[in-house]
């Protein structure tokens, strides 16, 4: 495989380069059609009562719904600069720290930033990375903890 | 009770699952529902030109596949696991190429660990994706958290 181009921010940035940001309305809607796409219908992403039974405030976002939309922030970013950003992505990780609360109707905003972490990473195979820090908010609340993305270079 | 997960499953295989079909469907519905808007997801040229065999699968697609896998252990009265009482603690992939529409992808659910940690057992499953050749194209690596029924 030939070497593309990277996004410049990649490898002449500065650890602490924020590199984008993307802003998501996170509706009952986006919840149903996620349970649909990944078929995880536990009821706690679409009932209030059954949210409400097993101690929740009432419905919350899957994880790895807000970890998907914080990845997509991140390989939307890398694509503008190479048709094949997705594949320079080696590992994704994150814990998730914070249940994000969807109302039944109206939205709460999720901000992700994705900033430079580090530069000079190597990954299993021996060959260069740099990692990618992803930050996660919903109403003032960090819900991704230690979100890291390490990227081929 | 604490301690109802059985932790003698730690280091058990599951390879029950058939082969997970990634379908061009599968691919555009999830991609919308990340918001992953690059027409790599969505255009099966604009896919080939990049070099791919048909549409990408996002970024966490993986976890489609890995948690089907998973459900073999999960939901087996055996495992000890009361999925009502289960919160998703943390999630890993580490990924040698990506996912693509078309191909047929088969599992095997490593059960890593079960550890307890006050009132909480957390259980790590690691689902190794292989594709039709033989080639490892995933590795989900996932964390539940199960509460004791005091908790």
């Amino acid at each position: 495989m030939s070497a593309p181009a990277s996004p410049s921010e990649l490898t002449d940035g500065a650890v602490g380069d924020v590199l984008f940001t993307r802003e998501v309305e996170l509706t009952r809607d986006r919840l149903v059609r996620y349970a649909g796409a990944s078929r995880d219908f536990n009821a706690i992403h679409y009932n209030d009562a059954v949210a409400e039974q097993v101690g929740l405030p009432g419905v919350i976002a899957h994880g790895m719904l807000t970890m998907g939309l914080a990845g997509s922030a991140l390989t939307d970013w890398l694509q503008e600069s190479d048709p094949r950003g997705v594949a320079r992505v080696a590992r994704y990780s994150t814990r998730f720290s914070r249940p994000i609360q969807v109302p039944a109707t109206g939205s709460v905003t999720l901000t992700i930033t994705g900033t430079l972490g580090a530069v000079d990473q190597t990954g299993d195979d021996g060959e260069p990375r740099v990692r990618v820090d992803l930050r996660a908010e919903a109403a003032g609340v960090t819900v991704l903890a230690k979100a890291q993305a390490f990227i081929r270079v | 009770m604490v301690g109802a997960v059985d932790a003698s499953r730690v280091g058990s295989v599951f390879t029950g699952t058939p082969p997970f079909e990634v379908t061009r469907r599968d691919v555009v519905a999830f991609a919308d529902a990340v918001g992953a808007t690059s027409s790599v997801h969505r255009d099966v040229d604009a896919a080939r030109a990049a070099g791919y065999a048909d549409l990408v699968a996002p970024v966490t697609f993986a976890v489609v596949v890995a948690q089907e896998a998973e459900s073999e252990y999960i939901a087996d009265p055996a495992s000890g696991i009361d999925f009502s009482r289960v919160v998703h603690a943390d999630e890993s992939f580490a990924h040698r190429r990506p996912l693509v529409a078309g191909e047929s992808v088969t599992t095997a659910v490593h059960v890593d660990a079960v550890t307890t940690r006050g009132p909480l057992t957390l259980v790590t499953t690691r689902t190794e994706l292989t594709d039709a050749a033989g080639d490892g194209v995933a590795t989900v690596v996932s964390t539940l958290a199960v509460r004791g029924a005091d908790a």
